[in-house]
């Protein structure tokens, strides 16, 4: 059954890229423990709103955990103290009356603040543009079982293409490194055969495109796979690391 | 207004190949000379624009999110549709042609429909190459369920995230067109307006949503791959951005809109829970296999679950619809939920709800095969309504899913308005009056990997496209007006926020224009609805300015379009006089409540055209010819 709390929040407030950020605090009053995070800065915002302010911006669409556009530390946390959760599915249930809150956005040098809570990930997507794909014009498939695939590896493909490519592993990771989404990406092609043919430079291609944005180096504190989401296993950075000591015999580059 | 379907001649299984026959062809070394500009990267934007470019077109992807990887393509959880037979149960072309234009209750184009399943195999091929990891049987070849609607096993998926992966698939496509130079992605970008020159569209003008400037992109096409309009409903299963902005300015520049009242609500839903809640979240239908659905048969039984007897509980689904039981079609299943709870059979807090029950599955399958299937949506379930449910039965509820209507199209997926295409949910083409699961991916994709690929050529290389710039006074205008626009939004200065407008929206469409409508509520609804329009336009409030990223901005501007767009669904709706598929009037149905279509008065595709503000908007019917199916009342007994 429901109940009703009250929280104080701290959130951060940052007006644009070049402006200087500052937490600012708010009382979160009767908030019903059924409410999603976000649901209850809805609330939050609705009462800025009615009060002349401005409300506090934060990105988000889905809200069923899959679209990858939410996100902000809680307490220190990426996306929250709940295991495998994204912001939007983490539930007022799992805080206790008179909690304080401090949310802020991710911090990374590859990840600019847009606005309070809005960062921008496009360095995500330029890693994925480096080479996260099978190159296959559309038309030229070959019919879908004349490639046989072991369930197994599959499933362990699939594992890794779960990725919703939020950044959570780069917010919580010290280094700030993204080696848990390049990892996962990397895995999943490598796995399948579909994705073997390009396995090389491809590995090749997207780390050298992470360190060109600015992003950090693993050191195998594993912060990524605790914060994580969608519960994405560092086995994926393992396999990352072999791919690209392979690479170093057979690219072509 | 004059709509030609441009269907070609000759038999239904030769459409196609004739008509890509008989297009003229951009030759591969001019293709590089012509821009196109796509609005949405969902699956239909994000296919389209990979495969325009691979052919050498130059391509601009335009979209709301701050990733092309995001649009809500990427939430479709069930699977994904084709006519390959892998399963030997006699599938067909054929048959995935019939079950969609009967599952649409017959109120879509047979042409366009044959070609889908045409196409369908093709997807597969496409994407399983692009190194979608699909579910597989143990011997590694693809495995494939069933879905509701059908009586054969004709789904792909992987795991409860089809969608997502097709999407990262076609994601994937895009981005490596974008390392090739060809597309070039504005992402955090909200279409305002279309711009038409000489009467062709030309060109779009956007907001950049970071810095709030509104910029302007000339092509010499455009392609609307925007969505559906589902969040008109407020509470919806679509994502938060998802809105009628695009297509409702398309048409009001000349685009018709075709079926805007035809919206599918989903069977399998988490019930709504309290007013603060934000949007709703569905859970795939592919549950609906092995979940068995049922209500207490004494209405106000307070009991939980696990004390109501055997013999005391209705399996109405099973009991009504023994052939296909639980897997009746969706408008079927909503329906029929509707109808139970209205009787005061619901359960939950709010007696909106039936129950989703796994325990025979469970007992005969284990709950390791069960844990597989369906795994991540019984820990999305749990992790929303705090229950766990292998051990009670889940608690659903019909909500908004999809629209069907959406901008009229023809065989091309061109609007009247030449030069601009409309593909996916944006246009209105496939699924008539309601769409079968796994059906939507199956668009999205047919149009943007095969089908607009192919016939945008042939509108190119029809020629007569003059050089233009962004600089007309076309663009200037569109320009002008947008940014009036948005100036009269933030100088309301009301009291009232814009999401407590878009709520009281929602209200009134569930209720009038929702699953069971009547001829005295729609009405009773346009007033409210332009009640509501003018009590918004004195009353509500938009902080922040406009040069900004001002999420309260984005909002206001796609609620004011929503307020306006209300009107004409529930136009369409009362000019609608007969029930078919999803448009349930109550005046229409048959004896056992079943909804009756009027193939006399009503096969037709109601196509709505801009007449100006404060007037009527004009009525133009496409009739629909049946030469290769029977009209059938449709019956899933």
């Amino acid at each position: 059954m429901s109940r009703t709390i009250h929280l104080t929040l701290k959130v951060w407030r940052q007006e644009g890229a070049e402006g200087k950020g500052r937490l600012e605090t708010y009382e979160a009053r009767d908030i019903s423990t059924d409410m999603s995070f976000l649901e209850m800065l809805d609330v939050v915002n609705e009462r800025l709103t009615l009060e002349g302010k401005e409300p506090i911006a934060f990105d988000h669409d889905c809200r069923e955990g899959i679209c990858g556009m939410c996100g902000a530390v809680v307490n220190g946390r990426p996306h929250g103290p709940e295991k495998g959760t994204t912001l939007c599915q983490l539930h007022m249930r799992h805080f206790q009356d008179g909690d304080t809150l401090v949310i802020e956005p991710w911090r990374s040098r590859a990840f600019p603040v847009v606005r309070d809570l809005v960062v921008d990930r496009g360095a995500l997507d330029k890693i994925i543009q480096a080479g996260g794909y099978v190159s296959v014009n559309t038309g030229s498939a070959p019919e879908a079982n004349s490639l046989p695939v072991p369930e197994e590896t599959a499933e362990l493909a699939m594992d890794a293409a779960a990725c919703i490519g939020c950044g959570a592993c780069v917010a919580a990771c010290p280094n700030a490194a993204a080696m848990l989404f390049i990892g996962a990406k990397v895995s999943h092609l490598a796995l399948l055969p579909q994705g073997r043919p390009e396995a090389a430079d491809r590995v090749r291609a997207m780390t050298l495109e992470m360190d060109r944005l600015g992003f950090g180096a693993c050191s195998n504190h594993k912060e990524c796979e605790a914060e994580c989401p969608k519960e994405i296993s560092i086995s994926h950075i393992a396999r990352l690391n072999r791919e690209f000591f392979k690479s170093g015999f057979f690219s072509r580059k | 207004m004059t709509l030609n379907a441009r269907v070609p001649d000759g038999p239904l299984a030769e459409k196609w190949d004739r008509h890509r026959f008989e297009m003229k062809l951009v030759n591969p070394a001019n293709k590089r000379r012509f821009d196109i500009i796509v609005v949405g990267t969902g699956l239909a934007g994000g296919s389209a624009s990979a495969s325009l470019a691979e052919l050498g077109y130059n391509v601009k992807a335009f979209c709301i999110q701050d990733s092309p990887r995001r649009a809500h393509s990427i939430a479709a959880q069930g699977g994904i549709n084709a006519a390959k037979d892998y399963t030997n149960e006699g599938d067909s072309i054929w048959r995935l042609f019939y079950d969609t234009i009967k599952g649409g209750d017959f109120r879509s184009r047979e042409a366009n429909v044959y070609r889908l399943a045409q196409v369908s195999n093709h997807i597969i091929d496409q994407c399983t190459a692009q190194g979608v990891p699909f579910a597989r049987e143990y011997g590694g070849l693809l495995a494939n369920r069933s879905f509701g609607g059908v009586q054969v096993q004709r789904t792909f998926y992987a795991r409860g995230q089809t969608g997502q992966q097709l999407l990262l698939g076609a994601y994937g496509a895009m981005s490596r067109q974008v390392k090739a130079g060809k597309v070039t992605v504005y992402p955090r970008r909200d279409m305002l307006d279309l711009v038409v020159m000489g009467g062709r569209a030309r060109g779009i003008v956007v907001r950049n949503l970071v810095t709030g400037r509104i910029e302007r992109h000339a092509a010499h096409a455009v392609v609307l791959a925007t969505g559906g309009y589902a969040n008109v409903y407020f509470l919806s299963t679509n994502a938060m951005s998802s809105n009628v902005s695009a297509t409702y300015r398309a048409y009001r520049r000349g685009a018709p809109f075709a079926n805007p009242c035809f919206t599918q609500i989903h069977p399998t839903c988490i019930p709504v829970h309290g007013d603060y809640q934000s949007k709703l979240t569905l859970m795939s239908e592919s549950l609906r296999n092995d979940g068995r659905i049922w209500v207490p048969q004494t209405p106000g039984d307070q009991r939980p679950a696990s004390q109501v007897p055997e013999e005391e509980r209705d399996y109405y689904l099973e009991r009504k619809y023994p052939a296909f039981g639980n897997l009746v079609p969706r408008d079927v299943a909503s329906r029929n939920a509707k109808t139970v709870c209205d009787e005061g059979k619901g359960v939950g807090e709010t007696g909106y709800a039936v129950y989703l029950d796994f325990a025979d599955a469970l007992r005969r399958e284990g709950r390791e095969s069960i844990e597989r299937k369906y795994g991540n949506l019984f820990q999305m379930y749990e992790r929303i309504t705090g229950e766990n449910p292998y051990e009670t039965p889940m608690m659903i509820y019909p909500a908004v899913h999809y629209t069907m209507g959406g901008l009229w199209v023809d065989y091309n997926l061109m609007s009247t308005l030449p030069g601009l295409f409309v593909i996916g949910e944006a246009n209105f083409s496939d699924h008539g009056a309601n769409r079968l699961g796994a059906s939507a991916l199956m668009q999205g994709l047919a149009d943007g990997y095969f089908i607009l690929p192919v016939t945008i050529g042939g509108y190119l290389a029809e020629g007569g496209l003059a050089e233009v710039a962004v600089d007309d006074p076309a663009f200037e205008q569109a320009e002008e007006d947008a940014a009036a626009r948005i100036k009269r939004l933030l100088d309301v200065g009301g009291r009232r926020t814009v999401d407590d407008f878009h709520r009281e929206l929602g209200r009134i469409m569930w209720e009038y224009c929702g699953m069971s409508r009547t001829d005295e509520g729609l009405t009773k609804a346009r007033g409210l609805i332009q009640d509501l329009r003018a009590a918004f336009w004195q009353g509500v409030t938009v902080p922040g300015s406009a040069p900004s990223f001002n999420q309260s901005l984005e909002k206001a501007g796609r609620v004011a379009d929503f307020l306006e767009f209300a009107e004409l669904m529930v136009l369409d709706a009362v000019s609608r006089c007969e029930s078919c598929g999803c448009h349930f009037n109550e005046a229409y149905q048959t004896e056992e409540g079943e909804a009756r279509r009027d193939d006399e008065k009503c096969r037709h595709v109601a196509a709505w055209e801009w007449a100006g503000d404060g007037r009527e908007p004009i009525l133009t019917l496409e009739p629909l010819e049946f030469e290769n199916v029977e009209l059938k009342q449709r019956s899933y007994k």
